[in-house]
């Protein structure tokens, strides 16, 4: 249990190091955070539930009013403003990610591991994102899913780049996938 | 940067937690509200009349609070100008950046000691058994101590990379960043381990 919890704590700083470092950016001049890559990648490497808590456990501190959201945002407004979706959305993102990586799991990894981070990472996460978006600006769904597109591909990049990074992580740690 | 808590202490210190976030959650949801930029300009306004009550020091470091979000608010505003109308611009940065600074005075004032006795009490009054209190307790406070530490290791991976490379650091920055975290946990739970009995 000890293990599990450092794991998740270390994670949901990572989290929220991963939006803080400054230009820690993916794309050369695009604000592009790490951040929900963070959220895919604590799915990947420490499963759904632990990977589910872990970003649990860096929401509750970002309501606490630390301000660990990318641009150093946080307390109790980021959850009144049009991204609380994407908030909300972030643990079943990490949880959808962990299951279906670890449920597809077999002879090509990085693949599957990729699907399942487009799966929870990108489709799920923005359901709640386009749902919390249109609740918060007052829009249709369409409206606000056509606003929504043009962030997808720049997701669907960080998607692979979980595969990508997962693979390596696990290829350097064997322990990691053991441990289940 | 991590702990906003303010070292002067100030009048706001003495306040107890609970209704100072029963007070952030009730101005959050009236934010919401606000009808117009005036309104929302008054009401930032306003909280940066609850820093200066507490002297001129404390209304600096609120001020310095906010230098981070300066940038992500110029862009907000930009783009509402652009694409609808300054006006629901002004009204969007002001409401936040008036959000932000009553939500990092409250932390600026309350030690995170504080609000975790109040979530703490809370859970004690939903039921929540003990030792997953304990666990939640010890996880906040190991968030709290490692987030730093990865920002200034994510930050010597930088340095590291531009010593080496014109490139700018990218992605592949990511690799040995996740190991080090991962492998911070390792030592932690050895760490854990070897104090805790029963966790």
């Amino acid at each position: 249990m000890a293990r599990h919890i450092a794991q998740i704590a270390l994670f949901a700083a990572l989290i929220a190091a991963l939006g803080l470092v400054p230009k820690f950016d993916l794309a050369a001049g695009v604000p592009i955070t790490a951040q929900s890559l963070g959220v895919m990648l604590a799915g990947c490497l420490l499963g759904a539930r632990r990977g589910a808590l872990a970003v649990l456990l860096f929401l509750f501190l970002v309501a606490l009013g630390l301000p660990l959201l990318a641009g150093g945002r946080g307390g109790l407004g980021v959850f009144m403003g049009p991204t609380v979706g994407f908030l909300l959305g972030f643990p079943v993102a990490a949880f959808v990610t962990g299951y279906f990586s670890a449920q597809w799991r077999g002879s090509a990894p990085v693949v599957t591991t990729v699907l399942a981070a487009i799966l929870g990472g990108v489709f799920v996460l923005y359901i709640f994102g386009i749902v919390g978006f249109a609740m918060v600006t007052g829009q249709t769904l369409a409206q606000a899913t056509s606003i929504m597109w043009v962030f997808v591909p720049g997701d669907v990049v960080k998607a692979g780049l979980a595969g990508i990074i997962t693979e390596s992580v696990l290829r350097l740690r064997p322990g990691l996938a053991a441990q289940g | 940067m991590l702990s906003l808590n303010s070292e002067p202490r100030s009048f706001w210190h003495d306040v107890p937690a609970g209704p100072k976030l029963l007070a952030l959650l009730i101005a959050t949801g009236l934010a919401m509200w606000l009808p117009n930029a005036a309104a929302a300009a008054m009401a930032f306004v306003a909280v940066m009349g609850l820093y200066a009550v507490a002297g001129w020091a404390f209304l600096r470091q609120g001020l310095l609070a906010l230098r981070p979000v300066l940038f992500v608010a110029a862009l907000i505003l930009a783009w509402h100008g652009w694409a609808l109308s300054w006006g629901q611009g002004a009204l969007v940065v002001a409401r936040m950046l008036a959000l932000i600074a009553l939500a990092n005075l409250v932390s600026m004032s309350t030690a995170l000691a504080d609000l975790l006795d109040r979530v703490e009490r809370a859970l004690a009054w939903l039921r929540v058994p003990p030792l997953w209190r304990q666990r939640l307790a010890l996880s906040v406070a190991l968030v709290v101590r490692f987030t730093p530490v990865l920002i200034v290791k994510g930050q010597q991976l930088q340095r590291a990379w531009r010593a080496r490379s014109r490139r700018r650091p990218g992605w592949r920055l990511m690799l040995p960043f996740v190991l080090g975290a991962l492998d911070d946990a390792e030592t932690v739970s050895e760490a854990l381990r070897a104090r805790t009995g029963t966790l």
